[in-house]
């Protein structure tokens, strides 16, 4: 079963806000859904490899030679307040 | 000419009966009349401009899923977050068709960064399935599936993660090939699920899937788990299925498939066995595991993917007073659907300290075991086959409440995309959905080893033939599959 405070605790670590309605809902999903999940907390698994990708690569490299990349006023057009050519973004320090 | 398959419109336009402009702007033509909220962007005109240009087509026109970055123009992701979004760049999968000569016919609706089976979860509103306007097209690739079943584009390129290429495809009484993971480039695809995630054709026939994923395959430099296929696919030809094993799971959950479903698949592994190929049962006892492990891995890896979206660089951002925490809070809040806050809090929950061996790596091992009763069955069988969904098309708003039984529209497809193996769904017969109404498409899903692309479209060929569904959307203006008509229950559909 996920709390409020938990809830509200992952909201905080992936940046995302969320309403009071939405922190009630969430638990309550949240909490459906692992529910099914955790069947599989139950199974013997520990001499099990983990897969986390399912072709098997060597490292992959390339030459290591220059070449043109994003000109900065493209990288730059899609962002919702460029400044200087550079992002803006709010202070870190908030002013209130 | 639309009623041509697209291999039949390349081989008229080769002979030069066709000319391949002129089927572009009668496609053009067909796509503007889209009544199924499909289209998120047309271009202006019959063709579009700028980098994805192609000045004089060569091959039929494509219709894109909104996922795949195309320079210049709008590519949302079925998300508010990338409103008005153009990349400067254009996806891999889409270049090498604009290199084919297909212009691009517009931009795909779809679940918002792919995520849902029903694409209900669109910034933009639900796709409609064109068999009845009251249902849903099955997602994430909804549009795709619908503009190709509606006659609103001759073939469509979606993704899968979970399902999402099989499930629309099946829902829409098309042909839907989710390849092996690494035979095309994921490089500008919108990442979701990215040890998942995999491009795929939707088209009409098994010969068009084919045609597509030859120009879609191969080795890229801009993503380095791409591989390609080992040979490039031919057409395929196969009439006989002599000499196939398919094995059907053991443990499939017969009594969660609608009774319609699991008659039209009854009746298609006879028609299997009526070609030549061999049907027995094989265990695969931890892919019942698969929707457990699945909502682990996928929100994992969206979680961390999506963190991107922090009104930053590009897309939306929110009026926020406070620092930059609180903007990056606001924007994600404005800027993301229900279903994506859903799976970005279940992802950073499994990740989080304390959790993340009981469920991420725990999801991770089930992996290694469902992968393992796959590498198991095919040592002894050349395919597994199972129904591509537990039900036909369901009514629009039936499980939006309900996020666990959505998920579990997946319990089919998933464990492939778990084992990265490439899956194909085919039109098999018409079933009635379970709480009545008129009969709609079920879809019949075939597993092969990774890598063995060629082999499956062969033996989807021939059962394609041989099961000859003809039942189309009122308006689609294509005509059945020419192969042998339709004798009583063989395959379950008629039309």
């Amino acid at each position: 079963m996920i709390e409020r405070e938990q809830v509200l605790h992952v909201a905080k670590l992936a940046r995302l806000g969320l309403t009071d309605e939405e922190v009630e809902r969430m638990a309550g999903e949240l909490s459906g859904i692992l529910e099914h999940v955790d069947r599989i907390a139950k199974l013997d698994l520990d001499d099990v490899p983990p897969t986390s990708h399912v072709v098997e690569l060597e490292n992959v490299l390339r030459a290591d030679e220059p070449h043109e990349s994003l000109a900065r006023e493209v990288a730059l057009a899609q962002a919702p307040d460029p400044d200087g050519g550079a992002f803006r973004v709010p202070s870190p320090q908030a002013e209130g | 000419m639309l009623d041509l398959s697209v291999v039949q419109a390349h081989e008229a336009i080769a002979a030069g009966e066709l000319d391949a402009s002129q089927y572009a702007e009668a496609w053009a033509a067909a796509a503007a009349k889209d009544e199924l909220n499909a289209y998120l962007w047309r271009p202006e005109g019959a063709a579009a401009e700028g980098a994805i240009a192609v000045e004089s087509p060569t091959a039929a026109p494509v219709a894109v899923k909104d996922i795949f970055c195309t320079e210049g123009a709008p590519t949302t992701a079925g998300s508010r977050i990338l409103e008005g979004y153009r990349p400067p760049y254009t996806a891999t999968a889409v270049r090498k068709l604009l290199e084919a000569g297909a212009p691009i016919l517009g931009k795909l609706n779809m679940d918002e960064f792919a995520m849902g089976s029903s694409n209900e979860n669109s910034a933009y509103g639900p796709v409609l399935n064109p068999w009845d306007r009251d249902r849903v097209p099955g997602g994430s690739s909804g549009g795709s599936a619908a503009v190709v079943a509606g006659g609103l584009a001759p073939w469509a390129i979606g993704t899968d993660t979970g399902g999402s290429i099989r499930q629309p495809a099946s829902l829409c009484g098309i042909v839907g090939l989710k390849p092996t993971y690494g035979a095309i480039s994921r490089y500008g695809m919108i990442a979701f699920a990215s040890s998942l995630d995999q491009c795929g054709p939707l088209t009409r026939d098994v010969r068009d899937a084919a045609l597509m994923l030859g120009i879609l395959q191969g080795k890229d430099p801009c993503d380095s788990t791409s591989v390609g296929l080992p040979e490039a696919p031919r057409l395929p030809d196969r009439e006989d299925l002599n000499g196939l094993r398919f094995a059907v799971p053991a443990d499939l959950a017969r009594d969660a498939i609608e009774p319609g479903v699991r008659e039209v698949f009854e009746a298609t592994l006879a028609t299997i066995e009526r070609l030549g190929g061999e049907i027995a049962e094989v265990p695969l006892p931890h892919a019942e595991h698969g929707i457990s492990a699945y909502y682990v891995i996928a929100p994992a890896e969206a979680s961390s993917n999506l963190a991107r979206y922090d009104g930053v660089r590009y897309g939306m951002r929110a009026e926020a007073s406070g620092d930059v925490i609180e903007m990056y809070e606001a924007t994600r809040a404005q800027g993301f659907g229900p279903e994506v806050k859903r799976r970005i809090m279940l992802g950073t929950y499994a990740l989080s300290s304390g959790y993340y061996e009981a469920y991420y790596g725990q999801a991770q091992k089930v992996r290694t075991k469902i992968a393992g009763d796959f590498a198991a069955a095919f040592e002894d069988f050349d395919f597994v086959v199972t129904p591509t969904s537990p039900s036909v098309a369901f009514e629009l708003g039936e499980k939006t409440s309900d996020p666990l039984a959505m998920y579990l529209n997946d319990f089919f497809t998933v464990p492939m995309s778990l084992a990265g193996i490439p899956a194909i769904s085919i039109p098999a017969g018409l079933a009635e959905p379970a709480g009545g109404g008129p009969r709609l498409p079920v879809g019949f899903q075939i597993a092969a080893p990774a890598f063995g692309e060629q082999g499956l479209l062969d033996a989807a060929y021939a059962l394609e033939q041989a099961i000859a569904f003809e039942a189309r959307p009122a308006g689609a203006p294509y005509p059945p599959i020419e192969g042998e008509k339709r004798t009583g229950s063989g395959g379950g559909g008629d039309g």
